[in-house]
């Protein structure tokens, strides 16, 4: 039975690029905030502005590159991005995942992500979401800048609906899981303390140098 | 027990839970911090009112915000005022949970991936994780190492554990002596123009032959540290006696009688014979000529003998075109015709002694070239400044007009006051030339340190054979 979870669905956004770094997503020197939250309008910082931006700086007085999608009046309140492959390559700054979800992306769909992005995402409760080459194609051949459409995500039996179109996607029980019920992970893991303070002894025992 | 290869080994041996999800729980023995990726993690860690699990895994250093110049004054010496506040904010967590900690005024003080190897830090067999990408570095010592997010940095502080899956496993084999002066740097840029800068996604990375056994651990770790720029989260070289005379005499190594129980250890850390895996790629030392990249992503490389591609040569159209409006080039252009504003030898990748020896070999008795708006040489760590110091490198680089400053991550990532101006072309020792990495609307151009010594020379690329 078909279960959209809203909390992922809605309307989206596209950025037909492949390798999107993650100093493209927040660049270097938003990442001396020292809090999780206030990223969202510096993301995409070098194409959204026409100049450079500076942390904690009124952005309203900035000149805006009007021809970036961010920019799109009717793009706005997006909450899914779709992107090329190996999206959110490079450094592993988590501010770029604080920066997506302070913008409102609730998912993210692409042909792969880099590995330490794709963690972060699930870290901070955004579903990152991998579909074919040909899916992604189908995505970007029917979007065009002068509407909006949407996409429904059903995460529990992991489809993906768009138009007449029924995309099914994988994804691991323990990040399904932790999106559904917003697991505590180091809650969860602090469970193992036993096994970890008795790996912890023999590992010692083996390898007395890596203790001092 | 059947044929394992060097990750499966080091895998196993840190696993401490399978959880029911198929994710595992694996030991950390090495935690390395620095400024920009932990003040999150440590606020995460009181409101949970929990301490770090196992202090003396920890050590903490700032690299990324700091100035290259008047490290006599301290933190006084940083004027930006958002910079200094997560320097003090690193000072703070440190001395709140007793960490150990090289501040800015230790002379052991540098880039964490410098550090780490330089003190014994990281040593064969290890597990090492930090708030940044370029952890790999330290797979060079045949330890599995990754780069990690800062909920990750909270979680090892939490548990000393990382939740992880099973990376498959990737084999590349260089075999043969390097051509002349080309080094470490050219075969990782070469590797990810060959495999691409995703090709190493989901894989950790072993990188084996008679070309990588032959590289010092210098050049092992510059290897290292570009695996992420070929999407694989960890990349490593099986120790050897190479790996163990680094280390002996180290300060945090083991010594004595333990030292030689633990080379006994490391020994056995090697892929075996009929270990099988998922993919492979084998490459002849002769093919890598010195490298240049003329785009915005590593993948972007070419040999300096080569022009800047036509469209029609490149998969990617798109991102193509962005990249040479970004660049300020033209298709066809040779890479010997570009000129350049700045030169940067420094960074995680190529800030080490045999990098800064190298460049100044092919400096000496040279002059920068008449273009060369400023050239900065950033050593890793104060104690790479005080041996070069020693060796008398710094008279060559400064006779010949280079800048000689204090460690730190500089112009790598333009935190701190080091960067491009706009539109300005450097010939960089780093690892990365996205848009605006190194200065707003710069253009970075990655070699290696000696491709960038002679480019200082020459005002331009050249092949630095022919220097």
């Amino acid at each position: 039975m078909k279960q959209i979870s809203n909390e992922f669905s809605g309307t989206f956004i596209c950025l037909d690029k492949s390798n999107v770094d993650t100093d493209q997503i927040i660049p270097k020197q938003f990442l001396k905030s020292i809090k999780k939250t206030g990223f969202g309008d510096n993301l995409f910082d070098g194409w959204r502005y026409l100049d450079e931006g500076t942390l904690d700086q009124e952005t309203s007085s900035r000149m805006v590159n009007k021809d970036f999608i961010f920019n799109n009046k009717l793009f706005i309140d997006s909450n899914i991005l779709v992107s090329r492959e190996n999206f959110g390559c490079g450094s592993s700054r988590e501010h770029a995942v604080w920066a997506l979800k302070d913008f409102g992306i609730k998912t993210v769909i692409a042909e792969s992500f880099a590995d330490i992005f794709y963690n972060n995402c699930f870290k901070n409760g955004l579903l990152a979401l991998c579909l074919k080459k040909s899916e992604i194609s189908k995505i970007f051949d029917n979007f065009n800048e002068d509407s909006v459409q949407s996409i429904e995500i059903d995460l529990i039996n992991q489809v993906l609906y768009y138009g007449d179109s029924e995309f099914k996607f994988e994804l691991d029980d323990y990040k399904k899981k932790c999106l559904l019920e917003g697991l505590d992970e180091i809650g969860a893991s602090l469970k193992f303390t036993e096994q970890i303070k008795s790996f912890e002894k023999n590992y010692q025992i083996k390898n007395p140098w890596l203790f001092k | 027990m059947s044929s394992r290869t060097l990750y499966d080994k080091l895998w196993d041996a840190h696993h401490v839970a399978k959880r029911d999800d198929g994710s595992s729980l694996i030991y950390i023995d090495r935690h390395l911090i620095h400024e920009v990726t932990s003040p999150q993690a440590f606020d995460g860690l009181r409101e949970r009112k929990i301490e770090p699990w196992r202090v003396d895994s920890i050590i903490a250093t700032p690299d990324h915000n700091v100035p290259t110049e008047n490290r006599a004054k301290g933190l006084k010496g940083i004027n930006d005022s958002t910079s200094k506040l997560q320097v003090l904010t690193l000072e703070e967590n440190v001395k709140k949970y007793d960490l150990n900690f090289f501040s800015l005024g230790d002379e052991r003080q540098g880039i964490v991936h410098v550090i780490g190897p330089e003190q014994g830090l990281t040593l064969p067999g290890m597990t090492v994780v930090c708030g940044d990408s370029h952890t790999s570095t330290h797979g060079a010592f045949g330890a599995l190492a990754m780069g990690i997010g800062t909920s990750e940095v909270e979680h090892v502080l939490a548990t000393q554990c990382l939740i992880a899956y099973k990376q498959k496993n990737m084999r590349i084999n260089i075999e043969g002596d390097l051509l002349e002066r080309v080094s470490a740097k050219d075969v990782t840029m070469f590797i990810i123009g060959q495999i691409g800068t995703a090709g190493g996604t989901g894989f950790n990375i072993e990188y084996a032959g008679s070309t990588i056994e032959n590289l010092s651990m210098e050049g092992r770790m510059t290897l290292c540290n570009m695996s992420i720029e070929a999407g694989a989260r960890s990349g490593m070289v099986a120790p050897d006696q190479t790996t163990f005379d680094y280390i002996k005499g180290k300060p945090f190594a083991p010594s004595g009688d333990q030292f030689e129980k633990a080379v006994d250890t490391w020994i056995s850390l090697k892929s075996d014979p009929g270990a099988v895996f998922d993919n492979e790629f084998s490459f002849s030392s002769e093919q890598i000529l010195p490298q240049v990249t003329w785009g915005t992503s590593p993948e972007m490389v070419s040999s300096i003998d080569e022009k800047v591609p036509e469209p029609r040569d490149f998969k990617n159209k798109e991102n193509y075109e962005d990249a040479l409006n970004y660049m300020g080039l033209k298709p066809g252009t040779k890479l010997t015709d570009i000129s350049l504003d700045q030169i940067f030898i420094g960074s995680c990748t190529n800030s080490r002694i045999e990098d800064l020896r190298i460049a100044a070999e092919i400096l000496k008795g040279n002059k920068l070239a008449k273009n060369i708006k400023r050239a900065l040489v950033v050593p890793g760590s104060g104690l790479v400044k005080k041996q070069a110091e020693e060796e008398g490198l710094h008279e060559i680089f400064i006779d010949a007009g280079f800048s000689w400053r204090d460690a730190g991550c500089s112009m790598c990532l333009g935190m701190n006051p080091d960067q491009l101006n706009q539109e300005e072309r450097c010939a960089s020792t780093s690892n990365r030339n996205f848009e605006g990495r190194q200065g707003y609307k710069g253009r970075t151009h990655l070699v290696s340190p000696a491709m960038a010594a002679a480019a200082a020379i020459e005002g331009r690329f050249i092949d630095v054979r022919e220097i």
